[in-house]
């Protein structure tokens, strides 16, 4: 029965794309490639733009400490919202401390130091993993109408 | 001795349909203002032609099955397209329930062995009345949908902006002031600014009960963004409790402008567009 | 190489960003411009982002070091035509974008700009907007 039911309430197909990023003409393609989805699933003008200049900090960071890597774009669904998750990973250095590094103001490079909780902001759900010398991972998710 | 279902209810399917038409028909609720008999004839067609072709033995009492994909799809469609027209559950129910009942008439006539006929009709039973289940599910999710639907209308209506003057556009806030609500009020004010190309934008919070630090911070957050853009936006209706609660809480306001009544915040608007408003002196003849 | 190209109009300078920019296209931006403002003696910059979909950190630390580079130079920056979206995302990310001006579009921009030269002796306090936008009827 609960296996019925969850069909129901999941019957959009999951849409994956790969994108491996190693330059910073990489950007703007990325950029749209998320464009083209969100505008798919038809998210708003405003929760697009925030989910744009998410994924453009989180791809900055990815090659200016991660030297590059790649991204997961996936189009998920949850009842009758519809969003999008990008994974980032590389095999950088990693970042030592992860609740220092979502603190306003901190920043190791030299941005504004506001990435990665501003990023959060933007989003509906963030979740970071690093390991030291093996690499960092992001996984950020924005609904169509979150 | 093993009865062959499958075989009974692709022999009898006209006779199920027929079957089932009369008991939809016969009751009393049957909102032919909503359908024609014709619609109801075709849809009851569909769902039982793929009820038939994906039943056998083995599934009979199954309803995880996946090979009833095809029906709940079929049965889901309906139920929401009834919840959307404004069906009640109980003529919803009548549906799928008047179903079973021809089901079950039609295994008495074809099985003559009283355990096999208790056995499949209590398989038939369970099955059904799974598809039930699913029936007022889907109904649910089709009116939680018209909900939320009218829930985005109400948050559009309570948001108008309006142009004061040539330059200035006014938003007058009423009810709670929530994330959600705060990104509607940005948008269509920044929106109408673009539109009207006005520099003075007046957020007017007479009508909003509380001022906690949260809301204090969407006001924050709207004021910036006007900032951005290239005009001011003036926070007004500002009542003495609520003074009060934003400087005990300990918020600052003081980056922004604030004004008591609309009436101020229009008359500092005007002042910022160096514009005068006079009273008319007649001259005395 | 692509560039964005400055136009000069008498004593300001004129750049209209049609592009998305990426990182190279951007950096060079900031030079172009600050090198045209010595070169010229400018005394301001109107940067038109109407058709800019994105301002992340990095485009904004651009757009700031654009303000105060020229600043130094003794120009004034304004930033004019801002979406309502690309506003809501910077607020939210918390970029505050300083050092520059803001106007509606281009017009608008081009009169504040007239008037920070005026007043350019006068200690301004509040660098994000002037209300002495001039409207008059």
């Amino acid at each position: 029965m609960k296996q019925i039911l969850n069909m129901i309430t999941a019957t959009i197909s999951l849409n994956k794309d790969h994108m491996p990023v190693q330059r910073d003409q990489d950007v703007v393609p990325f950029r749209n490639r998320v464009k083209e989805y969100a505008t798919k699933i038809r998210m708003g003008l405003v929760n697009q733009t925030k989910l744009q200049t998410a994924a453009s900090e989180l791809v900055r960071n990815m090659l200016r400490y991660g030297g590059g890597g790649e991204i997961l774009i996936e189009v998920v669904s949850r009842g009758r919202d519809n969003g999008i998750r990008l994974t980032f990973s590389d095999k950088g250095p990693g970042i030592a401390d992860i609740a220092m590094a979502m603190k306003d103001g901190y920043s190791t490079g030299k941005s504004l130091g506001l990435g990665l909780p501003g990023t959060k902001r933007l989003v509906n759900e963030f979740d970071i993993k690093s390991e030291l010398g093996k690499g960092t991972k992001v996984v950020i998710l924005k609904w169509a109408n979150g | 001795m093993a009865i062959d279902i499958t075989k009974i209810f692709k022999k009898k399917q006209t006779e199920i349909l027929e079957r089932w038409m009369q008991n939809q028909l016969a009751d009393a609720g049957l909102r032919e203002d909503l359908m024609s008999n014709e619609d109801l004839r075709a849809e009851s067609e569909e769902l039982i032609t793929a009820l038939v072709k994906s039943l056998n033995d083995k599934n009979l009492s199954d309803a995880d099955s996946g090979d009833f994909d095809h029906v709940i799809e079929i049965l889901s469609g309906i139920s929401i397209s009834r919840a959307r027209q404004g069906y009640s559950p109980r003529e919803t129910g009548l549906f799928i329930m008047s179903l079973k009942q021809a089901l079950i008439e039609v295994v008495q006539d074809e099985i003559e062995g009283p355990k096999e006929l208790v056995e499949v009709t209590l398989k038939l039973n369970r099955l059904m009345d799974s598809f039930s289940i699913i029936t007022f599910e889907t109904f649910i999710k089709g009116r939680e949908e018209v909900i939320l639907r009218q829930t985005d209308e109400i948050s559009e209506i309570s948001t108008p902006v309006i142009r004061v003057w040539d330059g200035i556009i006014a938003l007058p806030i009423i009810g709670t002031l929530d994330s959600a609500r705060t990104q509607v009020v940005m948008e269509s004010l920044l929106t109408e600014i673009v539109e009207s190309e006005s520099s003075v934008a007046i957020l007017d919070i007479s009508g909003v009960p509380t001022v906690d630090s949260l809301v204090a911070q969407h006001l924050l957050k709207t004021v910036s963004a006007t900032r951005l853009m290239g005009a001011e936006c003036i926070i007004s209706g500002i009542r003495p409790e609520i003074a009060q609660t934003i400087v005990h809480l300990g918020i600052d306001l003081s980056g922004i402008v604030t004004k008591a009544t609309l009436a101020s915040a229009l008359q500092y608007a005007f002042r910022t567009l160096r514009l005068v408003v006079k009273k008319e002196v007649k001259a005395i003849s | 190489m692509d560039r964005i190209p400055i136009l000069k109009m008498g004593q300001f300078l004129l750049v209209t960003i049609q592009v998305d920019l990426y990182d190279r296209l951007a950096l060079d931006l900031e030079a172009d411009l600050v090198r045209m403002v010595s070169k010229t003696g400018a005394k301001g910059i109107l940067i038109d982002i109407s058709a800019v979909s994105i301002v992340d950190s990095f485009m904004g630390r651009i757009i700031g070091n654009i303000g105060v580079m020229s600043k130094l130079l003794d120009a004034e920056t304004v930033v004019v035509g801002m979406q309502p979206a690309v506003a809501i995302t910077l607020v939210e990310l918390g970029l505050p974008l300083k050092g520059v001006y803001t106007a509606l579009n281009v017009e608008k921009g081009m009169d504040l700009l007239k008037l920070k030269i005026q007043v350019t002796d006068e200690d301004e306090t509040d660098p994000e907007y002037d209300h002495s936008d001039d409207i008059s009827e």
